[in-house]
């Protein structure tokens, strides 16, 4: 092995060293959690910056499973930001729970590995097993705050349906690899053609998506959703929502991509992501419309954004692709602040998460207020944010694929949606509450607030800038 | 000229602008939030004034246009030009938002700073509407724009102020959501035709026309009823009188002004010159339902007895002139749109004013609660009769122009061929004289029986200062029209070659 290799995967070594290295601070020392909590800072720092520096890298290691540079740098790149972002706030979070123990970072960071590991494989072997590393550290999170017996039953829900899926993914990966003789994805891609003349390809690759469909919080496995991001610790939602879809997307482009140069007989498969689609678009965002809480809201919402970003993947075209990626990155910033400002009403003894704990925050919390607004306006697909201009190319990517159908049945969901979103504007806004205070607000959250929404404007202005990286990078 | 460049840009950003440094003044100092907006608003219409007088009317196509590169890869860019048309909307826009600023003055005590920065950044999502001439950016000011109309009905409205907004959010945002869709198609038709995707109208403009013709008709009916519903053209109308009745006076008279045009601005500048084709074949259509807003419109407001409401209503009978007159496609009534729509923004507007004006006296609005007030407030009766026979459209007052030009245009019409488009519509003439002046006579003349209008205060210098420039622009008009329609007579003239070169006869200036 020669050390260019090693210094193509850098981003993974690092992590798995940070993780070796909070772990053994975690057993030895005493005031493990703050020590973690920086060591994690500098450590995503470095990788959010050394992603961007290697982009232009682009390299296949070991025998073609891992890939390095371009696309896959990207996805680094997003995912350690989001996982920056969410640390950075946590401490305040789990401080305030009365559970700030150093092993949270340890978790996340592994989780962050198995994300990362998701975005560079090219194996489905080793997808699989990036996804498993992503998702146990899920479940144990999801549960972090064992004394609460909300956080178990999400926790074990999770696990449960988890491992269901799990079951899918891997069966299809068999079938894949049955009809293929290979689970190197590289060499499945080229060969697709040939390889969807076989029905237990189909059916393998029909499993695939199930599978997958579980993590990016999709019908048909999206029951999971609402249960347990209402059930976790709010900030683990936010890391869930954001870097877990972002990472399973992912893998679903770095499959599916090949549509994108090669005549590759997309149709099937697009029908079958279509129906996905549209399934989660309408029941994400009409379920929606009948919850109380914020965050089952959220959630469900949630699985109606996974409806928009699987329009771009049945596309299968590059704005479709590139669509899909933008799309990740700005709904990261969105879910995160959204999900951070709810966290910020919360407090240890009663959970302030219902629809009525926002009346008159206007008076109270001008700028969370203002600040929410902007995340649900942007949630919402309203110019000039950054949710407007990804859902407008992955609209694009689906009339330019002859999917017109799709656009319109997307727009139709975001008008629905755009009610429950608006929803919270008008308790914010136009309704007289109690004087609700934040149990605590700390210049980290402020800062990371404020990072967001700098981020959801900036690329609902100057989208190009993120764009041109990201169409760059695609074939 | 690089002034000439720029100005147009900073119309419609200076608002935006005063907006932003509105957020760092203090909470408390409220008259100096007002004077600064009014500051603000009051050098967006000088800038105006200097597009005005700038534009050059014997010019075809646009000017003052800027186009700077935006998103690269899709072609999109920052393209804004005005022609006479946009001028005077812009120019409609800029003069009625200083006024309804100082509306605000007194009636507008809770969240003064908000409801301020609100108005201002309605007003660049306003003329950044009229000044666009790249689709996506036109739909990015457009669905923009919701936003602080959304707040500024919802926190500064009347009871039912949640219903009423979220009602004129998802209205809107339905329709212009399909234009969307119909702009991306479009888009994407255009990189089937020239090879890269673009959103600029002058390009689309030439691709349009050249589509399949079913695929023409879907891409019309989303535009078409993304416009009508904020016409609002009957039967997409039922939005309005809810929104106007719980929106605060300056909301009010902003949306009737200014956004209820945008509509009718989208329907002449883009379906018209973007499907002219289709827009021929379903000009009779259109007008029917213009015909019948006209009506119904006028009928509704007879029996309302809210003034507020009767307005409002009013409003769909005198868009639907608006309506009528674009697709009636004479030179003649196009122009009377195009002033029509000047005048209702005018007189509407100054009738929202003073209605505005006597609830704060009196916080109610129902027409039996008064009556014989004219001699309490004398100043008040006299504007509230020059602003309705202006609004019913008496000769020598500006409505009359209006109505009168789209009702010759209509009757010549060879795109309708019929003259009974002209006789329906103008029933609505004699049905605008029936409701408002039956609302006048009871709320004005008669007896002053109840004790509560015995000591109504008349109108002060501030609202008299206010409603002043509103009269003279009635007047103006009313008496000499060319000043405005001389400005927009090459911009409708191209418009409608466009749109049928055969079909369109042009009168020679």
């Amino acid at each position: 092995m020669e050390l260019k290799t090693l210094l193509n995967i850098l981003p993974l070594i690092t992590i798995s060293t940070a993780v070796i290295v909070t772990i053994l601070i975690e057993a030895f020392s005493k005031k493990s959690e703050s020590l973690n909590y920086w060591i994690s800072i500098v450590i995503l720092l470095f990788t959010v910056f050394y992603s961007i520096l290697d982009i232009n890298n682009q390299q296949l290691n070991f025998s073609n499973t891992l890939h390095s540079g371009g696309i896959t740098n990207l996805f680094y790149f997003i995912l350690s930001l989001t996982a920056l972002l969410v640390i950075i706030s946590s401490r305040n979070y789990l401080v305030r729970i009365n559970y700030h123990h150093g092993e949270y970072y340890i978790l996340v960071l592994n989780s962050l590995l198995g994300m990362f590991l998701m975005a560079a494989s090219r194996d489905l072997i080793l997808t699989f097993l990036a996804l498993e590393l992503m998702s146990l550290n899920f479940y144990v999170l999801a549960g972090f705050n064992r004394k609460i017996i909300f956080n178990n039953e999400a926790s074990l829900k999770y696990f449960l349906l988890g491992a269901f899926a799990s079951g899918f993914l891997l069966y299809g990966i068999a079938l894949i690899y049955g009809s293929a003789q290979t689970t190197n994805i590289i060499t499945i891609v080229e060969n697709f053609n040939d390889l969807l003349l076989k029905n237990i390809f189909i059916l393998g690759l029909v499993l695939l998506l199930i599978g997958f469909s579980f993590k990016v919080a999709s019908v048909p496995f999206h029951m999971w959703v609402p249960d347990v991001y209402e059930g976790s610790p709010t900030i683990v939602s936010a890391l869930m929502s954001t870097a877990g879809k972002t990472a399973a997307f992912s893998a679903l482009i770095v499959a599916f991509y090949g549509s994108i140069t090669s005549q590759v007989n997309f149709e099937i498969i697009s029908k079958i992501i279509s129906i996905l689609a549209i399934a989660s678009m309408l029941i994400g965002s009409i379920t929606a419309i009948a919850q109380s809480n914020i965050k089952r809201m959220l959630a469900y919402s949630s699985i109606a954004h996974a409806g928009y970003m699987l329009i771009g993947i049945a596309a299968g075209n590059k704005i479709g692709m590139s669509g899909v990626i933008f799309y990740l990155t700005v709904y990261s910033f969105m879910n995160v602040a959204a999900f951070i400002l709810v966290s910020l009403l919360e407090n240890d003894s009663e959970k302030r998460v219902s629809l009525n704990d926002y009346a008159g925050l206007s008076n109270s919390h001008p700028y969370y207020a203002a600040l929410m607004s902007i995340v649900m306006f942007a949630l919402s697909g309203l110019p000039p944010f950054g949710g407007f201009f990804g859902k407008y190319y992955v609209f694009l990517s689906a009339v330019r694929a002859d999917l017109t159908y799709l656009a319109v049945i997307g727009v139709l969901s975001s008008v629905i949606s755009a009610y429950f979103y608006l929803r919270v504007v008008v308790y914010m806004y136009f309704r007289k509450g109690e004087e609700t205070q934040f149990a605590f607000s700390s210049s980290a959250d402020n800062f990371v607030l404020v990072v967001c929404t700098l981020f959801i404007i900036q690329l609902g202005i100057t989208p190009n800038l993120l764009l041109n990286q990201i169409t760059r990078f695609l074939p | 000229m690089p002034m000439k460049y720029y100005l147009l840009t900073l119309t419609i950003f200076t608002p935006l602008i005063g907006a932003v440094l509105l957020l760092f003044i203090n909470n408390e100092k409220k008259n100096l939030l007002r004077y600064f907006s009014l500051v603000v608003s009051i050098i967006t219409f000088i800038l105006s004034l200097g597009l005005f007088f700038g534009y050059r009317d014997n010019q075809v196509g646009f000017q003052f246009v800027t186009k700077l590169e935006w998103i690269k890869s899709l072609q999109i860019s920052y393209h804004i030009g005005i022609d006479g048309i946009s001028l005077l909307l812009i120019l409609l826009t800029t003069f009625l938002t200083p006024l309804t600023i100082i509306s605000t003055w007194e009636s507008i005590q809770y969240k003064v700073k908000e409801f301020l920065f609100f108005f201002l950044v309605l007003e660049t999502g306003m003329i950044g509407v009229f000044a666009s001439l790249d689709m996506f950016l036109f739909y990015v000011f457009w669905e923009a724009m919701l936003i602080p109309m959304y707040f500024i009905i919802g926190i500064w409205g009347g009871e039912n102020k949640i219903y009423a907004t979220i009602k004129f959010f998802l209205y809107t945002m339905f329709g212009s959501l399909l234009m969307l869709v119909a702009i991306i198609a479009l888009g994407v038709s255009a990189m089937d035709k020239l090879g890269y995707f673009t959103t600029d109208y002058t390009v689309l403009k030439t691709i349009s026309p050249t589509l399949v013709h079913s695929t023409q008709l879907l891409m019309f009916l989303a535009f078409a009823l993304s416009f009508a519903i904020k016409v609002p053209v009957f039967p997409f109308h039922t939005w309005l009188p809810d929104a106007h009745v719980e929106a605060p006076t300056a909301g009010s008279v902003i949306l009737a002004g200014v956004l209820l045009k945008m509509g009718t601005y989208g329907l002449l500048r883009f379906c018209l010159t973007l499907f002219p084709q289709i827009s021929i074949e379903l000009a009779p259509y259109l007008s029917t339902l213009g015909i019948i807003g006209i009506i119904y419109g006028a009928l509704v407001s007879m029996v309302q007895p809210d003034m507020k409401k009767l307005i409002a209503y009013s409003s769909v009978s005198h868009l639907g002139f608006v309506v009528l007159g674009i697709f009636a496609m004479t030179v003649e009534s196009a122009q009377g749109a195009l002033i029509q729509m000047i005048n209702h923004g005018l007189s509407t507007g100054a009738l929202f004013l003073l209605v505005g004006m006597i609830y704060e006296r009196r916080h109610t609005r129902l027409i039996s609660e008064f009556g014989g007030i004219a001699k309490v407030v004398p100043i008040f009766s006299t504007i509230l009769l020059i602003v309705s026979l202006s609004s019913i459209g008496l000769p020598g007052l500006n409505g009359f122009i209006g109505e009168f030009l789209i009702l010759i245009g209509t009757f010549k019409s060879s795109v309708l061929n019929s003259y009974w488009y002209a006789a329906f519509a103008a029933t609505g003439v004699i049905f605008a004289a029936v409701y408002l002046l039956w609302m006048y006579q009871r709320v004005v003349f008669g007896k002053l029986e109840n004790p509560h209008n015995k000591d109504l205060k008349d109108l002060n210098k501030r609202e008299i200062g206010l409603l002043l420039p509103i009269l003279l622009f009635i007047v103006w008009i009313g008496i000499y029209p060319s000043t405005f329609l001389n400005k927009s007579d090459l911009s409708i003239k191209s418009i409608l070659k466009e749109v049928n070169p055969k079909k369109v006869e042009l009168i020679k200036r």
